[in-house]
């Protein structure tokens, strides 16, 4: 049985390997991208079904992301809708005889964390400038710095092991039955795989929003003369 | 067999075991303490069926943990390269 760590090399372009999990990505990026030019090029405001069926995506992922942080969902809907749709469409890739889901590569995963990373930090200093952002990391009190910085290192890690770990051994768990049992015998172990992306992507798209906020609450807050207030409980991973 | 090779299938295999104990156990506390909740509460089923999804997938997470630690000394072993 093949290695769950290692990727199969489909050809080389040039000195570039080009993996299966890059084909996959970049057929699931082109299924995203036409099909949401296909959907949204004739919009009216009579809703048509199609209309009605998008409106209602995009109305679902506001509430979620207003429930979750409390925030206005407008400036972080184009982020972490992308995430979660192509999170989700990668892990339920797996239906698709022949295709590994993408996710469940190392390389996948740490690039979508290290996006996190990055966004946390973009949408940390558009809140509250480089100072705001740099006092975030001193957020309690000045003794707490190293643990934050630690923290926001360690979260993004934290965040690939976990969609890694969930995805490719829920492929890898297949496999082994398949191989194992035969035809039939994994179908409800591949319903449940179902479940388990679609938790996933929800789980890293709630995460991302919950890391972002934290930064730009915490950045934006007015110099500490809140410090008999009670503090927010945030929730942290 | 190498010895080494005898010790990483068997490390891996206990860290998949007892590294299922405990998410095990606390799975488990989660979702009673969240149908007690709901129990109590069903009004509130939707924010605390949402919370205690994202909950268990963070509990969840130590056991994966494990399973990479497992598949790491089974597939990657840099002691056996």
């Amino acid at each position: 049985m093949n290695s769950p760590l290692d990727s199969t090399v489909l050809f080389q372009l040039g000195p570039v390997a080009i993996t299966q999990a890059i084909v996959t990505t970049w057929a699931i990026m082109a299924i995203l991208v036409i099909g949401a030019f296909a959907m949204t090029r004739r919009l009216g405001l009579r809703p048509s079904r199609r209309q009605a069926a998008l409106e209602l995506m995009v109305a679902t992922l506001d509430t979620q992301i207003t429930e979750t942080t409390g925030a206005a969902p407008t400036p972080y809907r184009g982020f972490i809708g992308t995430l979660f749709l192509f999170i989700l469409v990668a892990n339920w890739s797996s239906l698709v005889p022949g295709v590994d889901p993408p996710t469940a590569q190392l390389e996948t995963d740490a690039a979508l964390a290290v996006l996190v990373f990055l966004s946390v930090i973009w949408f940390g200093i558009r809140a509250g400038g480089v100072g705001g952002w740099l006092k975030t990391f001193a957020a309690p009190n000045p003794v707490m710095i190293p643990l934050n910085i630690l923290q926001s290192l360690t979260r993004v890690f934290s965040m690939f092991v976990r969609l890694f770990g969930n995805v490719m051994s829920g492929v890898f768990v297949i496999g082994i039955v398949a191989s194992l049992a035969g035809l039939l015998v994994p179908i409800p172990l591949m319903a449940l795989d179902l479940l388990t992306g679609l938790v996933q992507a929800y789980i890293f798209a709630v995460l991302a929003m919950v890391f972002i906020t934290s930064a730009v609450e915490d950045g934006a807050r007015t110099p500490p003369n809140t410090d008999l207030a009670p503090s927010p409980t945030k929730k942290e991973s | 067999m190498d010895y080494l090779s005898l010790a990483s299938i068997f490390c891996a295999a206990f860290a998949v075991a007892f590294g299922a104990i405990g998410p095990a156990l606390a799975e488990g506390r989660a979702v009673a303490a969240a149908m007690d909740a709901i129990a109590r509460q069903p009004d509130a089923a939707n924010t605390i069926s949402r919370t205690l999804f994202v909950g268990l997938a963070m509990i969840e997470t130590t056991a994966i943990y494990c399973l990479v630690i497992a598949l790491l000394l089974l597939f990657a072993n840099p002691l056996l390269a």
